[in-house]
């Protein structure tokens, strides 16, 4: 039933030109500096050559940042000899590190669940599990945990209602970035939807990025930890000498 | 003010990390502890990953202990060659404890282990104290008892004999390397000195006189945090320089403001005071050990 709708949305939208979309944000370059905590992103743009017949379904949008994806191991606690252990752990193949979607309406109703599928939009399509060990019996429990955790520490959002849309056209929205993030790459997806089905697409850039202190601090401790490690103690023991020698000329 | 930490990769109040180092090193200053077995669950506490905070931890003693150090030095009251000796275990256990710690790292048991050894042996120590201290309070104010110190025992019937002129004794080797060895392996897992194992060792197993013993193990804790610090920094990539360096401001100047106040409150109070923050830390860990936590499940970097 739902595939033949979607048969049938798609034959409606075939002809006529495909809606284009503009759009740029207040920030592509996000800095981590040693006093970073957090951004706010706006993302605006616009919609041009939106149909405008009579019965048409109005359009949505729908925006999603991600954060740089890499595997992950989520692990289950239980109790062993008294205490808490963590004893199951199951690899998610593909996790973005952060994962922002926000949508006009509800997400659930601007967006099919085969649109979903196909654009990997909603959180938990985003994450991409496979291959848990055959002895662990619900998986879904712990990619489910990784969403709960992530969302927690506010890595994960989901912001319904959050693109404010202007007369089918005009639309913007600010999305939070916190404090906790991994560099890299962060691509953005801006769909436009009518009647759950994607319309019009775009994909920009957000970079972030360690910069000053934080990028060399980091650089050295990951490129060359001999010396890092060296300069490290380096630190420590004049900080050591240099308290006992100011403390003794404050004595005298 | 908000401090990204670039290793941890967490942001944290700085002005809560200098205040922690600042604590801790009132605390280590009054009682002459290295401190490290407070502030690495305090850390813990306050977000920092466990691997983290152990290996930056090992850092941050190098500072404090260099500092102590060298005023015993300048009162010749540290048993170089005993030093050594105790030294050259230490290596040896600080690189198996490395070694451990990677391994469990990538099982994601760390947390577990750094926190198990916690709960025993600040249990042990902190319990030991708590009594110790209470029978000296009921000394003093009895009749006052010498205690006798057995002379002969395991440290003189084992082979490998050596002098050990600054500390009066004539004793194998062995114990002392052991006693380096455990240490080591301590320091590398649960980011300390090991000063307070390695103290009640010397007194009790070695049958040091006391007043070489605090300047010793703060010469073999030196080099064994140092090499702790080049072993996570290598192996574990863990080490979180800006971390450290707010730590190690607020400890020293901590360390030499505790020190005024110890020297103006009665020893034996000061004990009971130190032993139940001990416990109550103890007790903390053990909590979270026991009692069922609100999210069973964790997130483990990578894909090990």
């Amino acid at each position: 039933m739902r595939a033949v709708l979607l048969m049938l949305a798609l034959l409606a939208t075939l002809p006529a030109k495909a809606e284009q979309v503009v759009a740029d944000m207040s920030l592509r370059d996000v800095e981590i500096t040693a006093n970073f905590d957090g951004s706010d992103i706006l993302i605006y743009g616009a919609i041009k050559g939106a149909r405008e017949e009579e019965g048409l379904a109005p359009l949505e949008v729908v925006i999603a940042i991600t954060g740089p994806t890499g595997p992950i191991t989520v692990r289950r606690k239980e109790k062993r000899f008294g205490i808490w252990v963590n004893t199951e752990s199951v690899k998610v193949a593909r996790a973005p590190s952060f994962y922002a979607v926000a949508s006009s309406g509800a997400l659930q109703e601007t967006l099919t669940y085969t649109e979903d599928l196909r654009y990997q939009i909603s959180i938990p399509r985003a994450i991409y599990a496979v291959g848990a060990p055959a002895e662990i019996t619900d998986p879904e429990n712990f990619t489910e945990a990784l969403i709960r955790i992530r969302k927690g520490q506010n890595l994960y959002q989901q912001l319904d209602h959050t693109v404010a849309l202007q007369q089918q056209s005009l639309f913007s929205t600010t999305i939070d970035l916190p404090a906790n993030l991994v560099e890299g790459v962060y691509p953005t997806r801006i769909f436009i939807t009518r009647e759950g089905v994607v319309v019009g697409k775009l994909t920009t850039f957000i970079d972030v990025r360690k910069v000053g202190l934080e990028r060399w601090i980091y650089d050295l401790a990951h490129n060359r930890p001999l010396v890092y490690g060296i300069l490290a103690l380096a630190i420590a023991i004049s900080a050591g000498w240099l308290a006992s020698a100011f403390f003794r000329v404050l004595r005298f | 003010m908000q401090i990204y930490l670039p290793i941890a990769e967490v942001s944290v109040n700085a002005f809560l990390l200098l205040g922690l180092g600042g604590f801790v090193g009132i605390l280590s200053g009054m009682f002459g502890v290295g401190g490290g077995f407070l502030m690495t669950p305090l850390l813990f506490f306050i977000g920092i990953p466990p691997a983290v905070a152990v290996a930056t931890e090992a850092n941050q003693i190098v500072a404090s202990s260099f500092s102590g150090v060298l005023a015993h030095l300048k009162r010749k009251t540290v048993d170089l060659r005993m030093g050594t000796v105790l030294l050259i275990g230490g290596l040896v256990g600080a690189a198996l404890g490395v070694q451990i710690f990677s391994i469990l790292r990538e099982q994601g048991q760390v947390d577990l282990l750094v926190k198990l050894c916690y709960v025993v042996f600040l249990g042990i120590i902190g319990g030991l104290m708590f009594f110790e201290s209470l029978k000296a309070i009921r000394r003093a104010k009895g009749p006052h008892k010498v205690p006798t110190r057995k002379k002969h025992g395991l440290v003189h019937a084992l082979p490998l004999k050596m002098k050990f002129r600054t500390s009066g004794l004539y004793i194998s080797v062995i114990p002392p390397v052991l006693v380096g060895v455990f240490v080591g392996i301590l320091a590398a897992i649960m980011g300390v000195g090991g000063g307070f194992i390695m103290v009640p060792a010397m007194i009790y197993l070695l049958g040091m006189p006391t007043k070489v013993v605090v300047g010793t193990s703060l010469f073999q804790i030196i080099f064994v945090t140092g090499f702790t610090t080049l072993m996570h920094a290598t192996t574990n990539y863990t080490v979180d320089m800006a971390l450290a360096v707010l730590l190690l401001v607020g400890g020293v100047i901590g360390a030499q403001v505790g020190t005024r106040i110890g020297a103006k409150m009665p020893a034996e109070q000061l004990r009971i005071l130190l032993s139940i923050m001990v416990l109550a830390v103890c007790a903390k860990l053990a909590l979270d050990l026991l009692i069922m936590p609100s999210e069973l499940y964790s997130l483990g970097s990578g894909g090990h």
